[in-house]
């Protein structure tokens, strides 16, 4: 509770900050903010309490007890489903891929219809689900087989670089900004519980170097992907 | 005022973004794992505190903390504003034109605003709280979120700077991967994937609707931009400079004990 209030006291300060010194207007309704922000304290402090019980364990035995099925299969089928799953949903995601449509809209690369617009918006969408989806089996393949991480993401990023090139302008700030917004609250705890659990059953794996990692897979797949579909869509 | 029907309609919206995920575990466990989950109760209780915690915490950021923020970055961004703060040149040529240093401003808010929400972000402590653990006290969960909380706030200072004078997001995009690549090389290993996952983990639930009012403000503001095109573009800022400073962080503490390390065994020396 108190770390919780330690937590979200820059906010408020930057806030007050701001509101008082540089844009010097009253705050009409000083008690609705209060009891927001105690709504937040409370919320964080119910959310951390609660990932502590449920969120870590349950990533961690699930990884553990996929290591000991030694099923590499259903590892992947999980890993899939649970990245393609959590973010197929995601309401960042979707505001995001209806912007997209309009940017494409109006820039001329599709017919300026809702029809048009929805199914532009959901291909989006899909694509990078999928993208997400691919990007955890790859990430926890990587922790099976102790593939390097950086050499991967540094080839990653060079491919970025290089699509960056080919892609069309109005594609690339949503791909970038796909990368971030896929990974939820609750989805991040999760994958990285999974990570850490499958890396510490296997023997030859070291949590610290072979446990992280996935999210940001996770980041970067979609870049890939949405650009890819831009390319495509071209 | 916040009246019981909005909290419940939080939660249950919040319950179904998470009924997927709670589906693909029920699924794998029952149908492929076919095992109990040890201390099911506590996991179910577990599970239901942090449907009431994201519940609360989104609908309090909603009732306070956002509208707040909004509010602020249309009022920082807003031409008005920008021409009073703006101290000689609009005034004593008699122009209407801004140059990109009036915003500073906004330059500092997103500074303030990037950093402070990263500290609160459930999944960047979570994420800390683990990386602590695992390392079995080396990182420290306070030192980490700091140095991702000032990633963040660069990031989103530039991509403001950026918005402000029209360079294309893909320049310092590409610049920002070059230096995390030669970093990579130079940087601790057993950092490196917790660096890469840190650029993912700030952008959730506090962070990208504040940062994407700032953004669209700006750009609609500023003359020239386009809102659509150029409000893109900060979330990808805030999720590539964390890596960057979250492996300088790494560099800097490795040389800070190679240093006293160094230090100690010029006194063991003089001892001798």
């Amino acid at each position: 509770m108190l770390s919780c209030c330690r937590d979200l006291l820059p906010i408020i300060l930057v806030i007050a900050f701001f509101q008082l010194v540089v844009i010097q207007q009253p705050i009409d309704n000083i008690v609705e903010l209060l009891s927001g922000t105690l709504l937040v304290i409370f919320g964080l402090t119910f959310f951390l309490v609660g990932l502590d019980m449920s969120l870590f364990p349950v990533g961690e035995t699930m990884a553990i007890s996929f290591a000991k099925k030694g099923s590499v299969f259903w590892l992947m089928a999980f890993a899939f489903s649970l990245g393609f799953g959590t973010t197929v949903a995601e309401p960042s995601l979707i505001a995001i891929a209806d912007e997209a449509a309009s940017v494409a809209a109006s820039s001329g690369s599709i017919a300026d219809s809702d029809a048009e617009r929805n199914e532009y918006a959901a291909e989006l969408r899909y694509t990078v689900a999928f993208a997400v989806g691919f990007a955890i089996m790859i990430g926890v393949l990587r922790i099976l087989r102790g593939w390097p991480i950086h050499l991967m993401i540094a080839g990653g990023y060079l491919l970025v670089v290089f699509m960056t090139a080919w892609a069309p302008d109005e594609i690339i700030g949503i791909a970038y900004d796909s990368g971030g917004v896929t990974t939820s609250t609750i989805t991040v705890p999760l994958v990285t519980a999974l990570g850490i659990g499958l890396a510490s059953a296997i023997r030859e794996r070291n949590p610290m170097l072979d446990g992280f990692g996935l999210i940001a897979f996770a980041s970067l797949m979609p870049i890939i992907f949405v650009m890819g579909f831009g390319i495509v869509k071209l | 005022m916040i009246s019981m029907s909005s909290l419940v309609s939080v939660f249950l919206d919040t319950f179904w973004d998470v009924l997927p995920i709670a589906l693909i575990i029920v699924f794998f466990q029952i149908v492929v794992i076919r095992k109990k989950l040890p201390n099911t109760p506590r996991l179910i209780l577990g599970s239901f505190y942090v449907l009431v915690g994201m519940a609360l915490f989104l609908m309090g950021l909603e009732k306070a903390l956002f509208p707040l923020g909004r509010l602020m970055a249309e009022q920082l961004t807003n031409p008005n504003f920008l021409q009073q703060s703006s101290t000689f040149n609009a005034l004593e040529e008699g122009l209407s034109t801004l140059n990109w240093q009036d915003y500073y401003w906004v330059y500092f808010f997103a500074f303030a605003i990037g950093a402070s929400t990263t500290i609160a972000e459930p999944a960047l402590i979570a994420v800390a709280s683990k990386a602590n653990q695992i390392s079995g006290g080396t990182i420290s969960a306070w030192g980490l979120r700091l140095a991702v909380a000032l990633g963040v706030a660069l990031g989103i200072t530039l991509g403001c700077f950026r918005i402000v004078t029209g360079t294309p997001v893909y320049y310092f995009i590409i610049a920002g991967y070059v230096l995390v690549i030669i970093q990579t090389l130079r940087a601790p290993r057993a950092i490196i994937p917790l660096a890469y996952d840190s650029g993912g983990v700030t952008t959730s639930t506090v962070t990208v609707p504040l940062v994407a009012a700032l953004g669209l403000g700006l750009a609609e503001s500023v003359p020239g931009r386009n809102p659509m095109v150029d409000g893109f573009g900060l979330i990808a800022f805030a999720s590539l400079f964390p890596i960057s400073s979250v492996l300088a962080y790494a560099q800097f503490t490795e040389y800070l004990s190679n240093r006293k390390n160094n230090d100690s065994e010029h006194l063991d020396h003089l001892e001798d």
